[in-house]
């Protein structure tokens, strides 16, 4: 019996009633990954462990049964995994093997899940389109020659072809979104510090975030569950209580209240995209929504102003990666500075370098004020902007992105600019910290189109039973992609 | 013409923490090296810092001991510069919002008690040590300083010479030692201090411009670096050229300061807030525990220990000048009968010794037990103050307790008037000629006497009674 396309759920019905063994299962989901290689969705796979825990598993050995337990996930490269190399999808990490494991990795592999790679990604996240990878382009499940959005592409190509029922993957500024509305899949990013920072290789700390691609809302919600938590290593993550989300996942939306962004014209987006939008909002109508008009007068800046904030701690971030303690070091290198520029130079993709390179100007006596400090007022206005809007709405929808996947060089090759636009709707999100997924509606041109639901401070609980209300009366989340070109 | 000079100060302070700033591995001092290093401390990538309050404690607790105002919210930046022995490539520092804010330390001058205020204290952490003489080619580091707690305090320009600027090193290393929030260890690089000099002529307002020489560990090389710097100046100008604006360094072999680097090759530190960090909030009640544990600084202790222990003013004021010395008087008391004889003895015998030294009394073998027993014999006539200080130097030497030295080496004191009388008779026999030129008028010679009554019972004999017994068999 096929294991591919199965949710969490459907899954972990089959290890339940025997159908199959979890050494079974991890099998099949290495055959996947080998008959699928071309997508080049992971980076590194951990076969050796990951048949190891299975066998335990079918042995019995671990004793609390968790919705996850023996069921294979994907883990974004970003994250930390004890013993198993970590790259970023970066040359300068090209041979790091952490003596660690994330908080992410290890309540998830606590709850009896099996990692069975790292998931390839935009180079340290930087990118929407997975193209920055030093380990080669992910390719989109629907289209060959299609981007899968980034940067946690191969976490969503993964989920999209099928191979893994979810992956882990992390959001600065749409980074699960994106690539979830470009696969045709689930994805969610938390609310910032519902989930723990530790482990989690840092791009942009004050945005980033981790979070599930899943098959489904409710999938989204079961790798939530384990993820999220307060941690005593990571001192921006939130000390609240964080309720069972499945609880009140298949509550009536009879009555909910969806803002309408007014500064968002959506009249210039592609006319099948705007239909799709239409569409979704009927059908959110039927099952009893209201939709209400919202303004977010801000929210025009949060482009310019994610692109100060990102890079400028980006800049800061990413200089423990010199040469000198891990990583990699240049070899023919006369000095100190000569170690510094050349193993960076040779260590680092070119997007990750204009990053560093805008993020360094930003921080510099003399533009300090105009960039950074101006970005951070703006941010706080938008952040502002969003809790007016909840005071009278209970969710925003947007759409995920403003296009479907693009074919790949065709869009950043001459102006990145161009690609930073792709996360016009996504990226408000990050500066406000607030929650926010993204669900498949419909396909434009055979490519998928995705749905974005914002929810207010740590209400995934609203999005999340909104979602899979959606699900529960549309199909789209349960289209497939021929694969035929793999 | 005159010049006057103009310095301040920023004193690096290790905060005496038992774990670093933002990690659980351990401060302790002279380990084997990387081993006090986790994961947070060599910056390994996905790391993130997490506070130890005990270092924020320790810094209002010195804001609090100089009147100053006590940010409760605490803001962290980071300041990026590359450096091997800097593993994040930035340090955590405090850059808008200091802990501590204000406040001020007295020094005493030839011409008094002068102020000098402080104009902020901030937590920071160290960073690691580069070593560049153990292995042919290389460089090395060590990260065991990395993280450690800092607090940098930096004055207000208002030290006038490099006298002064030591005075003011003294006054902060007496009340971090005080405080009990740092070891205030100098050769170890537990108080450190940058000193900011420049000199303008005597009467200008506009302050002339200053260099910055780094990194000095000594009260010793803070006065020279920064004599050897006001002098260079007056040269310079002088020799009507001008100073540059540089961090210069005090070569403490060659007694003279060198240009490390110019201000147009100064780092820009790009200083923006700790994303990685929350607010770190102190409340009230903590704020209030601490005020409620506040240590007794040494102008409280020189007047209780006149008041309460009846000591001289001049050896309160000693006592009460150093943390070690004030504790350990303190650990002795309790066994003394005569407070005084114990504080005489600190601020005399055993204060030379220290200071030939160069230690601490902490550092050295004494025990308040020994001492407290040492002068209790003194007191009740088992010994004379003479037996004492050999006694002293034995314990001193070897940790010994005074009793065991005094029975094996055979020191009671001779305090029996017959035997006195019988070693008095044999001397007076024997030098007949003295005593006649003694009784003919030369007074002089009862010293003599004395001293050869002593040299006999090998320092033994009881003082007093040598003198009374000499005295009645002159007479005859």
């Amino acid at each position: 019996m096929s294991i591919q396309f199965k949710s969490i759920l459907e899954l972990k019905s089959m290890l339940n009633s025997k159908t199959i063994s979890s050494s079974e299962l991890i099998e099949e989901t290495f055959k996947l990954t080998k008959d699928l290689k071309d997508l080049n969705c992971f980076v590194t796979m951990n076969e050796g462990s990951a048949k190891q825990k299975a066998k335990q598993i079918d042995q019995g050995k671990y004793k609390n049964n968790s919705y996850l337990t023996g069921i294979p996930l994907g883990q974004k490269d970003l994250f930390c995994t004890e013993g198993l190399r970590t790259t970023c999808s970066s040359k300068i990490l090209s041979n790091f093997i952490p003596p660690y494991s994330a908080t992410v990795v290890k309540k998830l592999e606590d709850s009896g899940s099996i990692t069975i790679g790292k998931t390839n990604m935009d180079e340290f996240a930087m990118g929407s389109s997975n193209e920055t990878s030093f380990y080669g382009n992910v390719h989109n499940p629907w289209k060959r020659s299609y981007v899968p959005g980034g940067s946690s592409g191969g976490s969503a190509a993964a989920v999209a072809a099928g191979i893994v029922p979810a992956s882990t993957g992390t959001d600065t500024g749409g980074s699960i979104r994106q690539p979830a509305a470009h696969c045709g899949i689930t994805g969610m990013k938390p609310t910032y510090g519902k989930v723990s920072r530790w482990g989690m290789v840092a791009f942009a700390s004050s945005l980033d975030q981790a979070g599930p691609l899943a098959r489904s809302a409710e999938d989204c919600a079961i790798m939530l569950n384990e993820m999220s938590g307060h941690d005593l290593k990571d001192t921006t993550s939130l000390d609240v209580e964080h309720t069972d989300l499945l609880r009140s996942i298949n509550n009536p939306i009879k009555g909910i209240k969806i803002g309408i962004v007014k500064e968002f014209n959506l009249n210039d987006l592609d006319s099948k995209i705007q239909e799709k939008f239409q569409d979704s909002k009927k059908l959110y109508e039927k099952l009893g929504a209201k939709f209400i008009k919202i303004s977010l007068p801000n929210i025009s800046a949060s482009v310019p102003t994610y692109y100060s904030i990102a890079p400028a701690e980006c800049s800061s971030n990413l200089s423990r990666f010199d040469g000198v303690k891990f990583g990699h070091r240049s070899r023919d290198s006369k000095d100190l500075n000569d170690l510094y520029i050349k193993s960076r130079s040779e260590g680092f993709g070119d997007e990750v370098k204009r990053r560093i390179l805008i993020g360094t100007y930003v921080l510099s006596a003399g533009y300090y004020d105009a960039y950074y400090k101006k970005a951070q007022q703006v941010r706080r206005l938008i952040k502002n902007d969003f809790e007016s809007a909840f005071q009278t709405v209970d969710l925003i929808m947007t759409p995920t992105s403003p296009n479907t996947a693009f074919e790949f060089g065709s869009k950043g090759a001459q102006n990145p600019v161009e690609l930073y636009l792709e996360d016009l709707f996504t990226i408000s999100s990050n500066l406000a910290g607030l929650p926010a997924i993204s669900i498949p509606h419909g396909m434009v041109n055979d490519l998928p189109v995705g749905l974005q639901l914002i929810g207010n401070f740590l209400r995934e609980d609203k999005i999340l039973n909104a979602a899979h209300v959606f699900q529960k009366n549309s199909e789209f989340h349960l289209a497939k992609p021929s694969l035929e070109d793999f | 013409m005159t010049w006057e000079t103009v310095i301040g100060i920023e004193t690096h302070v290790q905060l005496s923490t038992k774990t670093k700033l933002f990690s659980r591995a351990s401060t302790t001092f002279g380990q084997n090296p990387n081993t006090n290093v986790n994961l947070i401390d060599c910056g390994l990538p996905g790391v993130l810092p997490s506070v130890n309050k005990e270092a924020f404690y320790k810094a209002i607790r010195f804001g609090l001991a100089i009147g100053a105002e006590i940010n409760q919210t605490s803001i962290f930046d980071r300041k990026n510069y590359f450096y091997p022995d800097l593993p994040k490539g930035y340090q955590i520092t405090q850059m808008d919002l200091p802990i501590v804010l204000g406040g001020s330390v007295e020094i005493k001058t030839k011409e008094g008690t002068k102020i000098i205020n402080v104009t902020r204290a901030h937590l920071e952490e160290d960073a690691g040590k580069s070593i560049h003489d153990k292995f042919d080619g290389y460089s090395a580091i060590d990260l065991n300083r990395a993280g450690t707690p800092l607090l940098e305090i930096v004055s207000e320009p208002e030290i006038s010479s490099a006298k002064e600027a030591v005075a003011y090193m003294k006054a902060l290393h007496q009340l971090v030692t005080f405080l009990d929030i740092s070891d205030g260890n100098m050769s170890q690089g537990s108080l450190r201090c940058d000193a900011n000099v420049s000199i303008k002529k005597k009467g200008e307002t506009k302050l002339g411009t200053r260099t910055e020489i780094k990194n000095i560990n000594s009260f010793k090389f803070i006065e020279k670096a920064i004599n050897f710097e006001i002098n260079r100046q007056i040269k310079e100008l002088e020799n009507a050229n001008s100073i540059t604006q540089e961090t210069r360094l005090y070569d403490s072999i060659k007694d003279e300061t060198r240009s490390m680097r110019s201000k147009e090759f100064a780092n820009d530190y790009r200083y923006f807030p700790e994303p990685d960090l929350l607010p770190v909030v102190i409340s009230d009640k903590e704020l209030n525990k601490i005020k409620g544990t506040f240590p007794e600084l040494p102008k409280e202790k020189l007047n209780r220990y006149v008041d309460e222990y009846k000591i001289p003013d001049s050896d309160a004021k000693i006592l009460s000048s150093s943390k070690s010395l004030a504790d350990f008087f303190e650990s002795s008391l309790e066994n003394v009968e005569d407070k005084g004889l114990l504080a005489k003895f600190l601020v005399g015998d055993i204060s030379s010794l220290l200071n030939k030294e160069l230690i601490e009394i902490n550092e050295s073998n004494l025990t308040p037990e020994n001492i407290s027993q040492l002068i209790n014999l003194i007191s009740d006539g088992t010994i004379s103050g003479k037996i004492a200080k050999v006694i002293l130097e034995k314990t001193w030497k070897t940790n010994a307790r005074p009793e065991e030295i005094i029975e094996k080496e055979g020191l009671t004191q001779i305090s029996d008037d017959k035997e006195i009388e019988k070693i008095i008779e044999q001397i007076l026999k024997e030098n007949s000629n003295q005593v006649e030129a003694y009784l003919a008028g030369k007074e002089k010679l009862f010293g003599f006497f004395v001293g050869q009554v002593m040299k006999l019972t090998q320092g033994k004999a009881n003082p007093k009674a040598v003198n009374n017994i000499l005295k009645e068999k002159l007479k005859k």
